[in-house]
């Protein structure tokens, strides 16, 4: 455990990519396969199901540091991480050991199957025995995550670079490697063996590839992309990214966090059954009804729920909005270009029609008319266009490489709203200790014309360091009251908020749900009074629904 | 039943007994100062009382004001009250306010930390019947190693750095951290540089008898060879200056009680955190707390609600004075301020 947390260490103390890979391949070189297995599986941003309550794990170490309940809340609010808290009040431990990574997840095992009852009592003996660097890692272990800033490419570099195996073949067995829960799968040295194992023949399984991903385009796409000819322009769909996988008489459907949804999806299961075997398609899960896509929300429902019923099957009907051919007949199309792919891709689905399996159109004309076609997109309830160059291969994740080859997804400008500041949270992570979360609202007037501030929406991200730390400044001084880790803010503060679409919703107050708010920047010019109103909003939410049902 | 020896005003702390402030933060005719952090003593008081150990450290932050000093221990009559200093182990010159009236004693801490750390008189307990305390650090997630061992850990991420041909950066509190860093260096690994804003008071340290390192200024033009073992300390408004461009691909670190806690670490964006403060820590209060045998706490600054619950709790008369020392608002960044101006911060 102690050279894990010496990686861990490492990892977190740098910023430098270069740095992290070689901390992990050193680290990599130098451990057992059986301690490598779940390093592997914990870096690359792989779950494990969680090991004891978090109520139990306050419950505890709070009784074990010898603190009352409101004072280890006080800690928590100040350290923002729950497994650091209890890292840093703990008393000191008893001894000395080191025991090896595997061995601590084998306690993990036994913390997680124990009953009520007997999980404080493992919970202290561990603590015991762990000094103040490997008690984190564990209590990170039992709640679930690490997220130490490490990307999964990264570890398939470090991987490769130990192995010698191209990244390629690690980065597609390594979607495997993760979709099963260890926790119920278990885990061994022969896994990580077989990970970093020479590539064999015929080893795809139903793997997907790994996802090439899009860059945001920011500027006009004549100033980076060139000429619109070498361009492909499709919609880009507000779904689900997956990866239909047809081989050896069974399909698979994989989203882009690369896990296996194929059970909530049966149908489109089905119809990727009656494709030839030996394919792949990249694509957009969606909600489709009548020739058009349903709102997100709408697809929501069939993610959610642990089993999808017959009758969420037809309310909510999905197809499979194909756009890319990564393997026909068994082989990888991927350095082909993009204009082969797609005919093929089009071949394909004319000579093996299914409803459910669509082709997303090209989208043709030269970039104003493309403009033209991108205002259009909140109407068609897209995002906006998806911009891939003709000539390019299909790449790996969001690489950073020559611009040309990438695909750029041009979204579709925001909706706006400027809206009051009323709560604000404490934050996680690197925002620990500062007030990070707000809560906004917008001005609601009664019939008797007096105006309330009515909360709508919550939004974290898109202040600088800065700003925020100017913002907390500011919440700290204005605090009208607290209610745990939440405070009430005086009214005073305006956002611009943006966001990508809004819903009636009779679950939130305010009557509607915005989807993806955030704050595009700080009104300081503007007083809490100029903000905008709830009709304001509503009037978006009945405009968009009147074109939605044209 | 008494008045209060001690009571809030506008202007800050106020003795009425003797007719004096301490720390106030705005002008008054007397200020009985307890050590010379900017947000502790101010410019534009008539007449100031401070330790003699801090008499230069004070002129060299707050230039040419009328100072009279008392040795640690010393007693002054003032009005009706006597007046006494007693070391704060927190910087030079650090130092507790003790006001004793007709037998009634109350003490006020300033800042303070208990562990000496060879730069300043270290810490002495004073029995009062109301202590005044500092809460900076009031949570039990603060808790500080000895400094040997974290001097030891510094002096080899130095030696590991110049071994591999990098200068190492430490950001500190330029007056009380830097000089405790400095004098806790060891040389052999390589030459020391100070910031300009650090040798100004590495400068009234050593006026004062403190024995630290030879230092160096950029300004003499420094080689490169000697540039590649070098340590350089460095206020933390340095961070993201011009002025660290000469130091190359160097490592950095950030000297900080702040540093305490991951978030901080990964907001200050440095690649490593010196968990050392100059405040003391969750033990070290409360151990402080209990020595003055005090009935009473009053918390003036830092983790103050926590702290003033938990008093009481423990059967002690608790309550807080709202004081302009280093408040609420930068509890979770005093030190961490990166925008222009540190000096205005208080350090940690």
């Amino acid at each position: 455990m102690k050279r894990f947390a010496t990686l861990y260490d490492a990892l977190d103390a740098s910023t430098s990519t270069r740095a992290k890979v070689e901390a992990m391949r050193a680290y990599f070189a130098a451990t057992p396969a059986e301690d490598a297995a779940w390093a592997v599986y914990v870096l690359a941003g792989g779950k494990l199901r969680q090991a004891a309550p978090s109520r139990l794990l306050r419950e505890t170490g709070a009784r074990v540091a010898g603190l009352p309940d409101w004072l280890f809340d006080e800690c928590y609010e100040a350290v923002g991480d729950l497994a650091e808290t209890l890292a840093l009040i703990l008393p000191p431990p008893e001894a000395d050991g080191d025991v090896p990574l595997h061995r601590w997840v084998d306690r993990l095992g036994a913390l997680r199957a124990a009953g009520a009852g007997d999980k404080p009592a493992l919970l202290e003996s561990a603590w015991r025995a762990l000094d103040a660097r490997s008690r984190f890692l564990f209590n990170k272990l039992i709640t679930g995550g690490l997220r130490v800033g490490v990307s999964r490419l990264l570890v398939t570099r470090a991987l490769s670079s130990v192995a010698g195996v191209p990244a390629e073949t690690i980065a597609q067995r390594l979607i495997g490697y993760l979709a099963s829960d260890p926790s119920r799968a278990g885990m061994s040295g022969a896994r990580y063996e077989a990970l970093i194992a020479p590539p064999g023949d015929g080893e795809l399984g139903l793997q997907p590839y790994p996802f090439f991903l899009a860059h945001p385009l920011q500027q006009a796409p004549a100033e980076v992309l060139g000429a619109a000819e070498d361009w492909l322009a499709e919609w880009k769909w507000d779904g689900i990214r997956g990866q239909l996988v047809r081989r050896a008489g069974e399909a698979a459907l994989w989203s882009r966090g690369e896990e296996l949804v194929s059970e909530r999806f049966p149908e489109l299961i089905e119809a990727a059954l009656t494709l030839p075997e030996g394919c792949v398609l990249d694509g957009e899960v969606l909600a489709w009804q009548d020739g058009a896509p349903l709102p997100f929300a709408r697809l929501q429902t069939r993610i959610t729920r642990k089993t999808v019923s017959r009758r969420l099957i037809a309310d909510v009907p999905v197809v499979f909005m194909a756009y890319d051919l990564l393997e026909q007949d068994g082989q990888d199309l991927r350095p082909q270009p993009q204009w082969t792919r797609r005919q093929k891709l089009e071949q394909l689905l004319a000579t093996r029609p299914h409803p459910r399996l669509m082709s997303s159109p090209l989208i043709g004309g030269d970039w104003p008319t493309l403009a033209g076609q991108r205002a259009q997109a909140r109407d068609r309830g897209v995002e906006g266009l998806m911009l891939k160059r003709r000539d390019a291969a299909y790449g790996v994740g969001r690489v950073k490489s020559d611009a040309r080859g990438q695909w750029w997804k041009w979204k579709i400008d925001p909706w706006t709203v400027d809206a009051v500041l009323l709560y604000a949270q404490r934050g996680h992570g690197r925002r620990a200790g500062l007030y990070s979360d707000y809560t906004f609202a917008v001005w609601s007037e009664a019939a008797d014309g007096t105006r309330t501030l009515m909360p709508f929406a919550k939004a974290y991200s898109g202040l600088t360091d800065a700003e925020m730390r100017a913002v907390d400044a500011f919440i700290k001084a204005n605090t009208i009251e607290r209610f745990g880790p939440v405070c009430s803010v005086r009214p005073e503060l305006v956002f611009e908020l943006g966001f990508e679409g809004l819903q009636a919703s009779p679950r939130h107050k305010s009557g509607i749900a915005v989807r993806f708010p955030r704050m595009l920047r700080w009104r300081q010019d503007k007083p809490a009074a100029e903000a905008d109103t709830l009709e304001a909003l509503k009037a978006l939410l009945s405009a968009g629904t009147a074109i939605r049902n044209e | 039943m008494r008045t209060d020896l001690i009571t809030l005003r506008p202007e800050g702390l106020y003795c009425a007994a003797g007719d004096f402030h301490i720390d106030p933060w705005r002008p008054v005719a007397r200020a009985v100062i307890t050590h010379a952090h900017s947000d502790h003593a101010r410019t534009g008081h008539a007449a100031y009382l401070a330790s003699r150990e801090g008499e230069r450290v004070l002129r060299a932050r707050l230039g040419d004001i009328a100072l009279q000093t008392l040795d640690y221990g010393e007693r002054l009559r003032i009005g009706d009250a006597t007046v006494s200093l007693h070391p704060a182990g927190h910087v030079l010159g650090s130092a507790q306010v003790r006001v004793e009236v007709e037998g009634e004693v109350w003490v006020a801490s300033g800042d303070y930390k208990l562990e000496a750390d060879g730069t300043c008189s270290a810490f002495e307990p004073v029995r009062a019947h109301t202590f005044i305390s500092e809460s900076t650090f009031g949570l039990p997630v603060y808790r500080w190693r000895p400094q040997a061992e974290l001097l030891a850990e510094l002096n080899r991420w130095w030696a590991a750095n110049a071994d591999a041909g990098r200068s190492s950066v430490v950001f500190a509190y330029a007056f009380g951290k830097a000089q405790r860093i400095l004098a806790g260096l060891d040389t052999r690994i390589g030459a020391v540089i100070c910031h300009g804003a650090v040798e100004a008071m590495n400068r009234a340290y050593r006026d004062s008898g403190v024995a630290l390192p030879a230092t160096r200024a950029v300004s003499e033009g420094l080689d490169a060879d000697l540039l590649r073992r070098a340590l350089v300390i460095a206020p933390p408004s340095a961070q993201g200056s011009p002025w660290m461009k000469r130091f190359g691909d160097y490592a950095d670190c950030f000297a900080s009680g702040w540093m305490q806690v991951r978030g901080a670490r990964r907001r200050r964006a440095v690649d490593r955190g010196l968990v050392m403060s100059d405040h003391a820590d969750w033990p070290a209060l409360m151990r402080a707390i209990g020595e003055t045998g005090a009935q009473r706490v009053i918390v003036t600054h830092g983790q103050v609600a926590p702290m003033v619950r938990w008093l009481n709790e423990q059967g002690l008369e608790a309550g807080a004075f709202r004081t302009e020392f280093g408040d609420e608002r930068d509890d979770a960044d005093s030190a961490l301020q990166t925008a222009t101006g540190d000096a205005d911060a208080p350090p940690a």
